[in-house]
Order: C-alpha cells, then structure tokens, then sequence
C-alpha cells in the first residue's frame, strides 16, 4: 500500500501520487490479466521508458530512479554526468514519483524494466531476490567490496548468500532537538528511559510539547517501535519477529507497547491527524522538545542556517544487556533487474555509484544523508551529518525500518493500521498484539 | 429498423424483409464490439477476480506459482481482518448519509431554483460548482479545511492550539464525518442538477392546472410534481447507491484510508496494490464488494426490465 518508506522526502506536497491510484476494477483487471498469463502487460511504469527501444547500446545503461522531484533528481543528474565523464558510459534515466515506484515494483520489474534501478536494503531487497527478479552482482562486489564495511556487505546479501544490492547513502533513525532551544532551557540529552520521560516531564512543565509525534501517514510510528523493541528484546529478538512473524503474541512484545504506553501523554497533540511535516514544524518552531524521525526527514526541514542548529540523542536505553547497541538506519541503493540489455555497462555503472567518489558528488547538494562507502571526505558533512556518522559507526547492529525489514504484505497492510489502532486505544494492545499475530501466521503460511 | 409506412405491415410479417450485408456487417459491429468489451473487460476480470479469491498468490511468476486454499482469504477477512468490520460499517453509514442529506436536500434546491427566482443561473452555477471537483481534490480541500494545527476551521474558532484542540483527522471518530461533510457537498450539487433536469421536463401546463384547481405549491408539489419524477428517482437512488459504494478518493487522499476512514474500496487497493501484493486476498474482498453492489443492483435491473416488458 502506501507509503511508509521513510525516505519520502517528496511528501511534503501532500501525496499528489494518491492521483496515480488505480480504482477497484483496474486492478482487478490487472489481476485477471495477470492470471491468464498476460503478465508482459507494460505498466506505465515501463511505458514511459525513454529506452524502452533500444535494445542493448554498448555505450549506454538504463536506470530506472525513484527520485522525480527536483531535489536529490538535480543531485543525481550532476551524478550521472560525472558516470559519463568516469566510465563513458551514458545514463538513460527513468525518472518516477517515489511512492508510485513502491507501488508498482512489482509489476515493474516483471515487465520490462531498466538495468538498474533504486531500491533499499534489508527484507524488502531480499524478497525480490527470492522470487529471481534481481541479477546478482556479486562481479561488482569484487570491486568495491574494499569500500565497505562488514555490517554494510551484509545488509546487500539475498538470503542465498550472493550479493544484490549496491549501497548508496543512508541516514539514521534518532531522537531530534533543536540545539538552542535546549540551550535556553538548559536541557541535557537523555541516555536512559528515566532520565528521558523525567526531561519530557519537565518540558512539559515548560509548557512545550515534549515529543513531536504524528502518525497520520501511518509509517512514522513504526520508527519507534523498532527502537522501543531493540531496546528492551535487542536486535536478534527484534529481526527474528520481523523476518519470521512468529513471536508477535508474547510477553516480549507486549512489553514494548507497554512501555510506549508512557510516552503517549507527552505526544503531540492530535497525532493521529497530523503529518511529519506538521511535527518536523513544531520542532523548528521550538514548540515541540524533541521527536523520534530519520535524518532524511528531518534534514529537509531544518536547512540553510538552521541545519547546524539540529542535534540528537541515540535512542535511550532501556534493557541494560542491550544498551543503545542497535541504531536504525535504512539504506538506499541500486540493483540490476533480472535481465539487463547491457549487463557489462550495468555493472560498471554500479561500481562506480559504490565509490566514495561518486556518493560525494551526489551528497554535495543532498545533506539529510551520508554517504554508505568509505573515503568520503567528512569535511564537507554537516555538524548533524558528522554526528550521523559517528552514531552509525559505533553501532553494533543497524536495522533498516520495519517496512524494509519484514515482508512487505506484512508491514503496510497489517502494521500499520494496527499501530495507529493501538495508539487510539493504548489499553487494547493484547487484543491488538493476539490480532497481529493471527494475521501474521496466515501471511506467513500462504505465500510458500 | 422498421419500415416508414405502417400499410406493408402484412407483408412484411408474412415476407420477413432480408438484411442486406452491409446491415448485418453493421449490426454485428454495433453489437459485437460493445459485448467483447464488456465481456473481455468487465465480466471476464470479474470472473477471475471471484476464481483468484480462492487462492493465495504474491502477483509473481506464472499461474503454475498460485496457491489454491478455497475459502482460507473468506475465513481470514471475517474472522481475524480488523479492517474488514468498520470497512463495511463507514461503506453503509456512507450509503445512508447519501440517501438521507444530498438526495432531499438536492430535491429542495433543485425546486427552489426551478421557481425562476432571481439570479437563479448563478445559484444553479454556485452549487454545481463542487460537482466539477475531483474526489481526490476535494480531499486535499479537506485537508485545508479540517487539518487540527493548521486548518481553517479550528483556527477560525481557536481550537488550533495545544490545548482544546478538535482533532477531525485524527480521531476515529470524527475524521469519517468531516469527510462525509465534503462527499456530501460535492453530491448535493450532483442530486439537484438531475432533479433540475427532471423538473424542466414536468409540463408547466399541468402546474397551471392545479394552480387554478386551487392547489397550494405543497400540493402541487406531491400531487403534481412528485409523480412526474418518479423515473428521475430511479436514477437518483442508483446514482446514490453506486457513489457510497465507489468512495474512495477522498480518504485515501486524507489518510490512505485508514484509522477510522476504513472503505471496502480502500482494502482492496491496499492489499492488491503494492510492492508485495496479496493478490487472492485482495480478490477476496472485491468478490465481497461485488456481492455487496449486486443486492441493490439486481433488485434494480429486475424493476427496470419488468417496466420495459410490460411497455
């Protein structure tokens, strides 16, 4: 469904994309096409292909990219020139709507996609590597392996073990401040969950709201839970209940709801009906503490001069035998669809786009993410990017985000809705948790 | 296809006239193409979409890659699927809002304006206007007028701020009837421009009749008027019918439909559309929607052919 992806920097206009939805019997009819095998039908996605003609140009590479709005696509453009300019190899763009590229994945790389294309780390690239839409590129790897680290080789393995994914940029999960709002009032960052409800606490005696929060897009929400459940079941409990949805009627989950029950009172008021924009702005604004968010959010929303004014704590710790191990950080980056017009091009492009050269071309006008490969000078980062940095690197764990880490028909359809339920009625959370569970099982059981 | 003059008759029965080629080449296209249309875009999806309800299938690979697990996506939807009960619960509040706002008060204005009234063109134009709109852009007007900390209406009556705030998109409880404030505007508008149409069609002579009869305008209006817009009725009600059951824009555009804007249309787009899509479940939910559509529809075709044999 829609768009949890934490990465949507273009939402901040509302969601034009919901235009591109097809109605009930559209997609009934894609489905019955489908069925009769028809499955080569172009989606719209391929059809506005500028290469769907040329078959196999030495000299050039399709890329099919997510980033239609004009921010990070002027970013990329100056990025495909500097490909030209490396490999002489040009680079045929696709441009889509991000949510509309999500959405269409699917029908996307089973029609007739682009070499490569953008794409994110974790379950959600280790799905389609199951279903043998991805090549691997594991002849890339031996170029750039060099480049990464090892918890980065591991978030771009298929569950076979080969490699499918080129990591680009990332960004961390985190709590967010304004630097001199806290200055004023003589805040202290927080690393335990006492010490982080007393500060909401008194905050809130300071007649601010301590935590922005807002869950209206439904995605936002699931931030939290990760870390609350990183914290008190750590990161093993945490990928097992979203890559396996097994344990989700346990005492271990309940407790995380449990312990997201207290921090409702400090929550934005009417959080269920506002967007992370409309939060992102009482931070800036200096009405709200502080809010649990991505960089690649929050960046976009405190630029130019206030960029330096944003700071954030790692999120506290709850369970001391996990400490603040774990951080979330979802990683962007690139794939070769299953079969490419011109795999050699394909392959050089990607291990040019895994170099620290070319991720510092693209972060030169993009600064809400950092760079995935080493050797980028740091320099050039902001004061919120540097510190992205060191956060990552002393992590002993990186998540991606609940809708990268579990099955995709799992995180939108079901956790979703059901978050925004338990946070409607805090009290029902074991009846919530019985229902996910439920649900959970026959999902796993029904696609085999 | 009759014949000008009615004295053949005779011998046309007892001579059947032959079609020429050319009139069969164009009857067969007049008939034929429209029933492969409907047949091969409408009923035959349909079809499948009720054979894929019985299945479990991601929409990847080939047919030989669908589970078949017969009435497992029915038994999930109604016993374990949270979205499914409010989904069918705000579809029939929806039905019955329509049915009791935007249809009489559509009547109303509509024979209010059929008084020849001053500026009459202009109010006709005013509440149309809303009709022209787009759903989805009437949800992003919601947005505008609704939105707790920035929209118009709480910040008109200051309950923007942190304190007292009205959250209408937000709380469950009221977001479905600030939307259905904005379907209903929009269909007001829709009702009476069709009674207007119906109205114009009632022959201003028999209103004169029952003027000099000594009727009052209420009696004109049930004893005259009412009768003469019984086919314009049929038409309202379906047209109600079908735009309760198709919703759908407007929450999805407000909050994807979901926390409390649950719609039937929703669901089914949620789990068909999408990286990973649950294809058979999907199916499953449409299938229901069909039956849904098909109680008030069938009644409906059953009148109208009835009407048109005994014509």
């Amino acid at each position: 469904m829609a768009q949890p992806s934490a990465e949507n920097r273009q939402s901040t206009s509302a969601a034009p994309d919901t235009f591109t939805q097809p109605f009930t019997r559209r997609s009934l009819l894609r489905g019955a096409l489908m069925a009769t095998g028809a499955i080569a039908v172009p989606s719209f996605l391929t059809a506005c292909s500028s290469s769907s003609g040329g078959s196999g140009d030495p000299k050039t590479v399709t890329l099919g990219s997510n980033a239609a709005i004009p921010e990070p696509k002027g970013a990329y453009q100056t990025l495909f020139t500097q490909v030209q300019q490396s490999t002489g190899l040009t680079v045929n763009v696709n441009w889509v709507d991000h949510n509309t590229f999500q959405q269409n994945i699917t029908t996307y790389l089973q029609g007739n996609p682009q070499d490569v294309f953008s794409w994110f780390a974790g379950e959600r690239m280790q799905f389609f590597a199951a279903q043998g839409l991805l090549s691997n590129v594991d002849d890339v790897w031996a170029k750039i392996g060099a480049n990464y680290t090892d918890a980065m080789k591991a978030q771009s393995k298929g569950a076979d073990g080969h490699y499918y994914f080129v990591p680009f940029d990332y960004y961390p999960w985190a709590v967010y401040y304004s630097k001199s709002l806290w200055a004023s009032k003589g805040y202290t960052a927080p690393t335990t969950w006492d010490d982080f409800i007393a500060l909401a606490k008194k905050m809130k005696g300071d007649g601010l709201i301590p935590m922005a929060f807002t869950d209206k897009d439904g995605w936002p929400a699931m931030g939290t839970f990760d870390y609350l459940n990183m914290r008190i079941n750590g990161y093993d409990f945490h990928i097992d209940l979203m890559r396996n949805g097994t344990k989700w009627n346990t005492p271990q989950v309940k407790a995380v709801f449990d312990q997201w029950r207290e921090l409702i009172p400090y929550y934005s008021p009417g959080f269920l009906g506002l967007t992370w924009q409309e939060g992102a702005q009482q931070l800036l604004n200096k009405q709200a503490g502080m809010m649990v968010l991505g960089l690649d959010q929050i960046g976009t929303i405190f630029t130019g001069a206030q960029a330096d004014d944003l700071g954030f704590f790692a999120f506290p710790e709850i369970n001391p035998s996990y400490g603040q191990d774990a951080v979330e950080a979802p990683i962007d980056g690139f794939m070769m669809s299953r079969s490419p017009k011109n795999k050699s091009g394909a392959q050089t492009v990607l291990s040019y786009l895994g170099t620290a050269a070319a991720q510092q071309t693209w972060l030169g006008s993009n600064p809400a993410d950092i760079a995935t490969a080493a050797g980028v000078d740091t320099s050039k980062y902001t004061a919120p990017q540097a510190a992205s940095v060191q956060l990552i690197q002393g992590a002993k764990h990186l998540s991606q985000f609940m809708d990268r880490d579990t099955r995709p028909d799992f995180a939108d359809p079901v956790m979703l809705p059901a978050i925004q339920q338990f946070l409607n009625s805090p009290d029902g959370a074991a009846g919530i948790l019985s229902n996910i569970d439920k649900q959970a099982k026959t999902i796993w059981a029904a696609n085999g | 296809m009759t014949a000008p003059d009615r004295k053949p008759t005779e011998r046309i029965r007892s001579r059947p006239r032959r079609l020429s080629p050319r009139d069969r080449l164009t009857l067969t296209l007049m008939a034929g193409v429209p029933t492969v249309l409907t047949v091969g875009f409408v009923w035959l999806p349909a079809l499948l979409s009720v054979v894929l309800s019985f299945s479990s299938w991601p929409g990847i690979g080939g047919i030989d890659t669908i589970h078949w697990i017969g009435l497992q996506n029915y038994r999930t939807i109604f016993t374990i699927y949270p979205q499914f009960t409010p989904a069918v619960e705000h579809n029939l509040l929806w039905l019955a809002v329509f049915f009791c706002l935007p249809a009489p008060f559509g009547l109303f204005l509509a024979v209010q304006l059929d008084k020849q009234i001053r500026f009459s063109r202009l109010y006709q134009n005013v509440l149309f206007l809303p009709v022209v709109l787009s759903l989805a852009l009437i949800g992003f007007m919601t947005e505008l007028i609704f939105s707790p900390t920035q929209g118009l209406i709480n910040n008109l009556t200051g309950h923007a701020g942190q304190h007292g705030m009205i959250d209408w998109l937000g709380d469950p409880k009221l977001n479905i009837w600030a939307v259905l404030v904005m379907a209903c505007w929009r269909q007001t508008g829709y009702i009476m421009i069709m009674y207007l149409a119906g109205l114009k069609s009632v022959d201003p002579a028999m209103k004169e009749a029952a003027a000099l009869d000594g009727a009052n305008q209420w009696q004109t209006f049930r004893h005259v008027v009412w009768p003469a817009l019984r086919s314009i009725n049929v038409v309202v009600l379906v047209i109600t019918v079908i735009e309760s059951l198709r919703a759908f824009d407007i929450v999805y555009v407000v909050n994807k439909g979901t926390n409390g804007l649950q719609l039937l249309s929703v669901l089914v787009t949620d789990n068909i559309i999408g990286e990973a899509s649950r294809i058979g479940f999907g199916s499953a939910l449409a299938t229901i929607l069909l039956l849904i559509s098909m109680v008030f529809i069938v009644p409906y075709l059953i009148t109208v052919f009835r009407k048109d044999q005994r014509g």
